[in-house]
């Protein structure tokens, strides 16, 4: 059965803490800064899609100089302290640290990009001087991680800015898409206003790109204009019975949990989540702390093939979710018009496809849950009819850009999710980054033009 | 009154127990090792092992606790005209996380009543008779002072006496201490006064704050001294609060130069010490090693230069007496390894190798070998190289680990990069002689041969 409030406040507390806590004293950061080694040219940074100068920070953590380590980290990454949370930092800086090589834990570079940030957003430490206005404008549509990285370097340089966001908060999937343990709503809008206290960035907040506005519209307004308004709703199963009660979406399913409180988001009693991205993972762990008795991952692959980190999966595992390998959803069984088996077939490895990965294959067999809830997972689909609705050249609803950033319309940018179809936070961030250099070299060349 | 009755009751309950436990493990030997005892100009201690001349030793209580722990003997605190401390003594130098590093001190001779010292002293010879003990002197600067000083203590029960003309803080000043060190003359004038007097061996403890040890350790051993001991502190600022700006230790808003010490100044200790090994007149007596002693691997280094005993206190002062027992079984299993039966047959060994630049081998080139196995591509001896040394070392990028290899012909051996490396026997230095042949630089002079051209 489908019900919410099924566990006490202090469970909710409980199942709902932060899954990576902070260091609780200086010396407990100390220990581990002093163990980095200093590396040159450092294989952690070289894994960081915003290139964070990871030993740099981390030095400045054991010279006591936490302002210098915060700009360092800051000066790559303005989302530095929130993708210390989210950031699969095992396939990424942490995962290339040299210590693995030596089979050592690796140097918890995130938890130390924490403490700095933490400390700077804190105490809003304001680290950089915006340069005076130019009086040029820049209009910026969503206010996630793409179009505040992009906002901030933007307004750095003296642009003023002004975003469009659909939702009521800032912070895009960092603050309506990921695990409440990760990031809690509170230190998201922390984080944003922290971006945004160096000025000059202004948020029109319920302001949907295609209803409340149109690119020509921002086009006519403004000197340039950045897209970054992201990817929309779970893949469509696109098998018998999607439509029934019970069968939801994992986006709006984590929606409805980072924007209510926990005991209002209903959750069934058996639950199966399609698909093994960290998505599907934040899905099926929350489903199970919101109180479902038996949580059921389904997955197309093996192990080997799995989107997800094996620390994901652990998280998963440690929550007491099953996982069912080499299996794809046939068809969702129901009565009164609710959900109550999910028949899966059953899979093999067949050959690789275009991202290298063995395919997976259908046999003849096939196996049935016993489900009351079915939470699609199995990634993102682009905002196709509002981007085929302008002149954008794109790929299956996905931004066409050159040189990262750069569309089919002079003077529009794009960069994102609704570029590369949903990734990491972190490289949200860097195309913000890329964005605003396109921005700023296209507003110069126009300047140059005028004169 | 009463607590206090009860409480050195229970203390003198425990140390029972405690002697009992002692001579009951004492009594089995876990394997045939090494004979790790000492005898020092007759002074007999079950190792080599002293507390130095300092805080830890300074009242029974401590000694008392040292021997328990194992220490082999100890140089009683500085006695002589009693003085007062200031609070806030102590000062350090942590270094990457590292706590004590170097550590400085501006505590001055004993404070106590002299009687109570002779009296404590007394009973500590008397509970642990096999371990040596040494009282640290510094009489007021006459004759007749050291004369009474000499006299009380041998009474007391000394076994020998280490003269303190090394402390440099607070004592310098009245004329004593570090001044007697620094002055050749003086010191002489006050070793022959002590050996007037003295039935008992008398050690000598140099100062390091002066260019050489050498002359004052000449005069002294001149004037009659048994035996040498160094080094002493070395005068220092060990650094500032950036927040009062005023230097450590902080005493109500000021601070003085204070005695640095601890592994910091091991170096500095041992070259001094080589000094005084090196020199046909102070070879001549045995030698107290002392400055920054933590470990067996430390000990056995000063002893291989020419040390008979070695001193410890910042180690002891940082983690407590029980660092004894490893300094004894690492030492022992050592000199098991080695072949060593006793501490007298490695003494000095490592003496004769330290030389003069100028006969040092020309033709003795080795180059850097990178493990490419081991090697975790941090970068550190690239950088190290390309930016302080020889540009020698090769980079090739990749992502995120790029490979680094040595340039052959242009490393000039120098070890900076097997130095800064992480991993253990990653970078190598291999052999490759120019010529097979040994010559030094005033030969390569005299022979016209040819200098770098670059």
């Amino acid at each position: 059965m489908i019900k919410n409030n099924r566990l006490s406040e202090a469970e909710y507390k409980v199942n709902f803490s932060d899954i990576h806590p902070p260091y609780t004293n200086v010396n407990a950061a100390l220990v581990d800064a002093n163990r980095c080694l200093f590396c040159y040219d450092a294989p952690c940074t070289k894994s960081c899609p915003t290139s964070i100068d990871v030993p740099k920070f981390i030095k400045q953590i054991t010279t006591a100089n936490i302002k210098g380590s915060a700009h360092t980290i800051f000066s790559s990454n303005i989302l530095g302290a929130g993708c210390s949370k989210v950031c699969p930092v095992e396939k990424l800086c942490e995962g290339s640290c040299v210590y693995n090589l030596l089979d050592e834990a690796p140097i918890p570079i995130a938890q130390l990009q924490r403490y700095s940030t933490e400390k700077a957003i804190a105490g809003n430490w304001q680290l950089f001087t915006r340069k005076p206005s130019t009086g040029k404008k820049v209009a910026i549509v969503g206010a996630g991680p793409a179009g505040l990285s992009c906002a901030f370097n933007l307004s750095k340089e003296g642009v003023d800015v002004t975003i469009y966001e659909k939702e009521s908060k800032a912070g895009g999937l960092m603050t309506y898409g990921i695990a409440a343990y990760k990031v809690t709503p509170e230190f998201c809008e922390d984080e944003v206003n922290y971006i945004l206290s160096i000025g000059g960035i202004d948020i029109k907040y319920n302001m949907a790109l295609g209803t409340d506005i149109t690119i020509a519209e921002l086009q006519a307004q403004y000197d340039a204009v950045y897209l970054a308004f992201g990817v929309g709703l779970a893949r469509q199963l696109s098998v018998p019975g999607e439509n029934l009660t019970g069968v939801v979406d994992a986006i709006s399913f984590i929606y409805e949990l980072r924007s209510k409180g926990f005991s209002s988001v209903p959750v069934g009693d058996k639950v199966a989540v399609i698909g093994l991205g960290m998505t599907a993972i934040d899905a099926a762990t929350q489903a199970k702390r919101l109180g479902a008795k038996e949580v059921t991952i389904v997955y197309r692959r093996t192990q080997d093939e799995m989107p997800c980190t094996q620390v994901e999966l652990d998280i998963a595992m440690l929550d007491g979710c099953k996982l069912s390998w080499l299996a794809a959803p046939k068809e969702v069984l129901g009565a009164d018009g609710k959900a109550t088996h999910l028949v899966c077939t059953k899979m093999k490895l067949g050959e690789p496809d275009a991202s290298g990965r063995r395919s997976p294959v259908e046999t003849d067999e096939t196996f049935t849950l016993e489900v009351d809830m079915v939470i699609k997972a199995a990634g993102q689909m682009p905002f196709e009819a509002l981007v085929n609705g302008s002149s954008l050249n794109n790929k299956s609803g996905k931004v066409s850009v050159e040189d990262k950033s750069v569309t089919s319309i002079n003077g529009v940018f794009a960069g994102g999710d609704c570029v590369n179809g949903g990734r990491e936070v972190v490289d949200a961030v860097q195309a913000g980054k890329d964005g605003a250099k396109a921005v700023l070299s296209f507003i110069a060349t126009n300047a140059t033009n005028e004169h | 009154m009463h607590i206090c009755n009860n409480s050195w009751l229970y203390k003198k309950l425990l140390l029972i127990i405690t002697l009992v436990f002692i001579s009951d493990i004492s009594g089995k030997k876990l394997k045939e090792m090494a004979n790790i005892s000492s005898n020092f100009l007759g002074i007999k201690s079950p190792n080599p092992f002293w507390l130095a001349s300092a805080p830890p030793t300074d009242k029974k209580i401590n000694v008392l606790r040292a021997f328990e722990a194992g220490w082999g003997g100890v140089v009683w605190k500085t006695l002589g005209s009693q003085v007062k401390n200031v609070s806030s003594r102590y000062s350090a130098v942590d270094y990457g996380g590292s706590r004590v590093m170097g550590f400085n001190n501006i505590e001055l001779i004993s404070d106590r009543p002299l009687a109570i010292n002779l009296k404590e002293i007394t009973e500590c010879v008397k509970l642990f008779p096999d371990r040596a003990m040494i009282v640290s002197l510094m009489a007021d600067n006459n004759r007749e002072s050291w004369h009474e000083l000499i006299k009380k203590c041998e009474d007391a029960g000394a076994m020998g006496f280490e003269l303190n003309f090394g402390c440099p803080h607070g004592m310098t000043e009245r004329g004593m201490g570090a001044a007697v060190g620094q002055d050749p003359e003086i010191a002489r004038m006050v070793v022959e006064w002590v050996m007037e007097k003295a039935t008992i061996p008398v050690i000598t403890k140099l100062t390091p704050n002066v260019h050489s040890v050498v002359p004052t350790g000449k005069a002294v051993v001149e004037a009659g001294t048994n035996a040498l001991s160094l080094i002493n502190t070395i005068q220092s600022v060990t650094g500032i609060d950036l927040d009062t700006l005023v230097p450590n230790p902080y005493v109500a808003g000021k601070s003085v130069f204070g005695g640095y010490c601890g592994p910091a100044v091991k170096p500095i200790a041992l070259k001094f010490l080589t000094t005084i090994s090196q020199n046909e007149t102070t070879s001549k007596v045995p030698v107290s090693g002392i400055g920054g002693v933590s470990t067996w691997k430390d000990a056995v280094e000063f002893m291989l230069l020419g040390a008979s005993t070695v001193q410890v206190c910042t180690a002891a002062m940082k983690n407590g007496f029980r660092i004894v027992e490893d300094m004894c079984e690492g030492l022992n299993n050592w000199m098991d390894e080695k072949g060593y039966a006793k501490i007298e047959d490695f003494i000095g060994k490592s003496v004769d190798k330290i030389t003069h630049w100028e006969d040092l081998d020309i033709n003795y080139h080795i180059t850097a070998k990178i493990n490419q196995d081991k090697c975790i591509h941090c970068g550190l001896c690239y950088i190290a190289c390309e930016d302080t040394s020889h540009q020698a070392i090769n980079l090739d990028y990749g992502k995120p680990y790029n490979t680094y290899t040595i340039k052959e012909d242009d490393c000039v051996g120098c070890n900076l990069c097997k130095l800064v490396c992480p991993v253990d026997q990653c970078i190598t230095m291999e052999e490759h002689r120019v010529a097979p042949e040994y010559i030094n630089w005033k030969q390569w002079q005299e022979q016209g041969l040819p200098l770098n051209d670059h």
